[in-house]
């Protein structure tokens, strides 16, 4: 089973790199930002075959390591 | 009295803490490879700066999840004096034994310079040769050591006096809230701050403004 896990930093929490992203876009004429905000991105494979057993495994592996949860969200996601 | 170093794969303060505390305690301290399940009978331990595993993940990450750690969990349980600096207090925080976390420093920048500190808490097994409202100067050297913790959070460690330096006269490097430096966990075993100490210890520094907290420490292990 392959998943994909996004971490980003938690809303309200100053994100300086989305916001100097955030400015070189601007810069290069892009318009319309609402605003930009940084996170990472992990693919993992994993050998289960169940979906909500997969997902179990991939949200301790955030809470415990992929992210820190006292300034970051994870989102994880099931591709195949 | 024995201290523990605990050294990781990218630590390079490490030296520079030995040297420390052999000065200011007169007794060499114990060097521990992180991958060690044990650690010999210990009064003081210190996690020292660097750049464990590269700042991989998140700085400090990686390191905090070594075996050792499990050790100085416990004996941050048992009201052993544990102290990280830099690198220290990025591991520290992410290993739980310290709130909040360290992010990116607001200026994107690496910042190597000297700050002035102001000692918000004089009465910690680590400040206590300093005076309440003292400003000390101290070198920092980070790229991630923008303090941040939830508005629960910091309420709770305000209100505890669990916050034992500030950033003063405006030197705030890295944008951390409310210009916090070094804090504390709940029982004040436990301190991490990113200014780095060690490095002003003797003449030869150019300052020894960093002394007294080695010298606190030192003393409530006594």
């Amino acid at each position: 089973m392959k998943a994909r896990i996004t971490v980003t930093l938690k809303n309200g929490v100053l994100d300086p790199q989305g916001q100097a992203i955030e400015g070189a876009l601007g810069g290069l004429g892009f318009e319309n930002i609402g605003s930009v905000r940084q996170g990472k991105t992990f693919d993992v494979e994993l050998n289960e075959t169940d979906e909500a057993k997969a997902k179990n495994i991939l949200k301790d592996m955030c809470e415990k390591l992929l992210a820190n949860t006292v300034i970051e969200d994870y989102r994880v996601r099931i591709l195949s | 009295m024995k201290t523990a170093i605990i050294q990781f794969p990218g630590s390079n303060r490490d030296r520079d803490m030995i040297a420390a505390i052999a000065l200011i305690s007169g007794v060499k301290p114990n060097l521990i490879w992180h991958q060690e399940e044990e650690l010999p009978k210990t009064d003081l331990i210190i996690i020292p700066g660097g750049f464990s595993y590269g700042d991989y993940l998140r700085a400090g990450a990686i390191a905090a999840r070594s075996p050792i750690l499990e050790q100085v969990r416990q004996y941050a349980e048992r009201g052993t004096p544990i102290l990280g600096v830099c690198n220290g207090f990025q591991i520290l925080t992410e290993a739980g034994l310290l709130p909040g976390g360290l992010m990116r420093n607001a200026s994107l920048k690496f910042v190597c310079k000297e700050i002035k500190l102001e000692v918000s808490n004089a009465d910690t097994i680590f400040t206590s040769e300093y005076e309440q409202g003292e400003i000390i100067r101290c070198p920092v050297a980070h790229h991630d050591g923008n303090y941040f913790t939830s508005p629960e959070s910091l309420k709770e460690i305000e209100g505890n006096g669990q916050v034992a330096f500030r950033y003063a006269d405006g030197t705030n490097p890295n944008g951390s809230i409310n210009d916090i430096a070094g804090v504390l966990n709940s029982s004040k075993n436990v301190l991490g701050l990113m200014p780095h100490p060690e490095n002003l210890i003797e003449a030869a520094h150019g300052g020894t403004d960093g002394r007294a907290l080695f010298e606190s420490a030192i003393r409530a292990v006594a």
